[in-house]
């Protein structure tokens, strides 16, 4: 390609669109697709995970825990949604500076809030002026997983804590005539079997998590938005490959992207459901087993 | 500058009326959620006139995905699919580009020219997009409920000789919207929340006529903290919420007139983060 592609000007047809498509800009562009699909799947499991510890707190027996459980999920689920994008990465990214602003500076006798500033030490700034452009993006990306963490937590949260109580007493009071203590009938009877019922919930905010991610491009990340946007653009002949405005293709191609991700998850998620719902005391459940014996 | 006079000012700037330039000092709390507030006018523009076309709209869709022809059933499928299935970010993004590519002077039909320079401001464009979303996730709840619309109702209506039309209007139609007003009320609680996604895709805010997340967005850049105007729109959102919550209720109470009371259904505001 690299011979090929050395002289752009000359090229016509597809041999122009091979090397277009190729440029380094356009390898960007790729990584940015992966970086979403790598935001996707770190934020999943990290809001599972959030999901899981606050729904448990949510039920605690030990009130405090109970409280800050169900504070966590009623905060986020009353904040109107965008509003909270934007404004959650701004207050963490100050709080965390101005945490660090307190433990390396100690002498800064200047006042942080200044006004309508916000002024730490050097040394407090997150990532360090000094360090690589590398860090800035790993820094800018892990606030965008850890606010989607935290946002998505809470819906996670919600629908767990409904799933837990939808498991039919009855297994639980079973458990316990087993002589099963009150962590063992939670690992062994309640966790594998809250699962079914908080399928139909967990999925619909999967699929609502792989639509929030164009977010990124809100939260300063550069992500398919935003190359979507700068290669799509009109280029002179100054450039080596100019065209006119092909911005609307390069939607074009993200609204597919989308769609066939949607796609790919229903079909997933629908096979997941089928294996949950294996030898379940559900009307999905009993179906299938009439349907195997017959 | 007095409260009332910033009031006076700013209170109607997001439809031009007003002081032309935004304030440039002073930034007091005031000044914050008169702005804001008078942002919000765009977003009840855009969620009243989206919901209110597409809920016909969304009617249609649901009995055409109902259909027996597949004629008709998998266009509309397909359109519902397409909807739901992508970001609205991305469909703000794309319309934009799409319809900024119409040729600027009009198109020629017939010797009428069509002019095609409005479509590009968001006061049309983007209600056209919230108009086709709400559409395709409207046209999903009523569906369902149209699923759901019990055999027992579908048969005493035959027995009373209603057919086509006459059978749809008076017996299927008022139990689907019944069944499916609670989640019809949270979809029209996100599509108001959605409104606030215009001016941060695509369609550029003209003469910084913008909504509330613009002007928010505004003061957080000047003034640096985002603690303040934030809050106020959350606070305008909480409030435009609870009345929609108030009115959809009254509509809610007059589906359900004919239930035992013990049986109705009520509305749960189960809020959704984006779409």
């Amino acid at each position: 390609m690299s011979t090929t592609c050395a002289d752009p000007k000359t090229l016509e047809g597809l041999v122009w669109l091979g090397c277009y498509l190729t440029n380094g800009k356009h390898l960007l562009f790729y990584r940015s697709i992966g970086t979403v699909l790598l935001l996707l799947a770190i934020a999943a499991p990290v809001s599972l995970a959030m999901g899981f510890g606050g729904a448990m707190a949510a039920r605690a027996r030990f009130w405090p825990a109970r409280i800050l459980g169900r504070a966590y999920i009623a905060m986020v689920r009353g904040v109107p949604d965008i509003v909270f994008f934007l404004f959650f990465v701004i207050a963490l990214d100050q709080a965390l500076e101005f945490v660090r602003h307190k433990i390396k500076c100690p002498d800064w006798t200047d006042p942080v809030f200044r006004g309508s500033d916000f002024v730490v030490c050097p040394e407090a700034k997150l990532p360090l002026s000094s360090s690589p452009q590398i860090w800035h993006e790993i820094y800018g990306f892990s606030l965008a997983v850890f606010t989607f963490g935290i946002v998505f937590g809470a819906f996670a949260a919600n629908v767990l804590y409904g799933a837990m109580r939808a498991v039919p007493q009855a297994q639980i009071e079973t458990a316990e005539a087993y002589g099963m203590t009150h962590r063992q009938s939670f690992w062994r009877i309640l966790v594998p079997q809250m699962w079914l019922y908080a399928l139909p919930g967990l999925s619909n905010l999967w699929m609502i998590l792989v639509k929030a991610t164009p977010l990124l491009f809100l939260l300063g990340v550069e992500d398919i938005v935003y190359w979507a946007r700068e290669l799509g653009g009109a280029k002179t002949q100054a450039f080596d490959y100019p065209h006119p405005d092909w911005r609307v293709w390069y939607f074009l191609a993200l609204l597919v992207f989308y769609l066939l991700m949607t796609y790919v998850s229903q079909k997933v998620l629908g096979r997941l459901t089928a294996r949950l719902t294996r030898g379940q005391a559900t009307l999905g459940g009993e179906a299938m087993r009439k349907g195997a014996a017959a | 500058m007095t409260c009332a006079e910033t009031f006076a000012a700013y209170a109607l700037r997001s439809i031009g009326i007003g002081e032309r330039l935004l304030p440039r000092e002073g930034f007091d709390i005031c000044q914050q959620v008169v702005l804001i507030g008078s942002g919000l006018i765009w977003n009840i523009y855009f969620g009243v006139l989206a919901l209110g076309f597409g809920f016909f709209a969304a009617t249609g869709l649901a009995v055409a995905k109902n259909a027996r022809s597949r004629w008709i059933r998998q266009p509309a499928e397909l359109f519902i699919f397409v909807f739901r299935g992508s970001p609205l970010f991305i469909q703000f993004f794309l319309a934009y580009e799409a319809l900024v590519l119409l040729p600027r002077a009009g198109i020629e039909v017939f010797g009428l020219t069509i002019e095609t320079s409005w479509t590009t401001k968001a006061q049309a464009g983007a209600l056209f997009v919230l108009f086709l979303n709400t559409s395709a996730y409207a046209a999903e709840i009523f569906y369902g409920a149209l699923l759901a619309v019990p055999k027992g109702d579908l048969e005493a209506a035959d027995a009373y000789g209603l057919r086509g039309w006459k059978r749809f209007r008076r017996v299927v139609w008022p139990t689907m919207l019944r069944l499916a007003w609670p989640s019809y009320t949270n979809e029209a609680i996100f599509l108001f929340h959605a409104t606030t996604l215009v001016f941060f895709s695509g369609f550029p805010a003209w003469r910084q006529k913008g909504d509330a997340l613009y002007y928010a967005n505004y003061f957080a850049d000047k003034t640096f903290n985002p603690f303040i105007p934030y809050p106020i729109v959350a606070g305008y959102f909480i409030l435009l919420t609870l009345a929609l919550i108030g009115l959809f209720g009254l509509a809610n109470r007059r589906l359900n007139r004919h239930i035992p009371s013990d049986r109705r259904q009520r509305i749960r505001y189960r809020p959704q983060v984006i779409r």
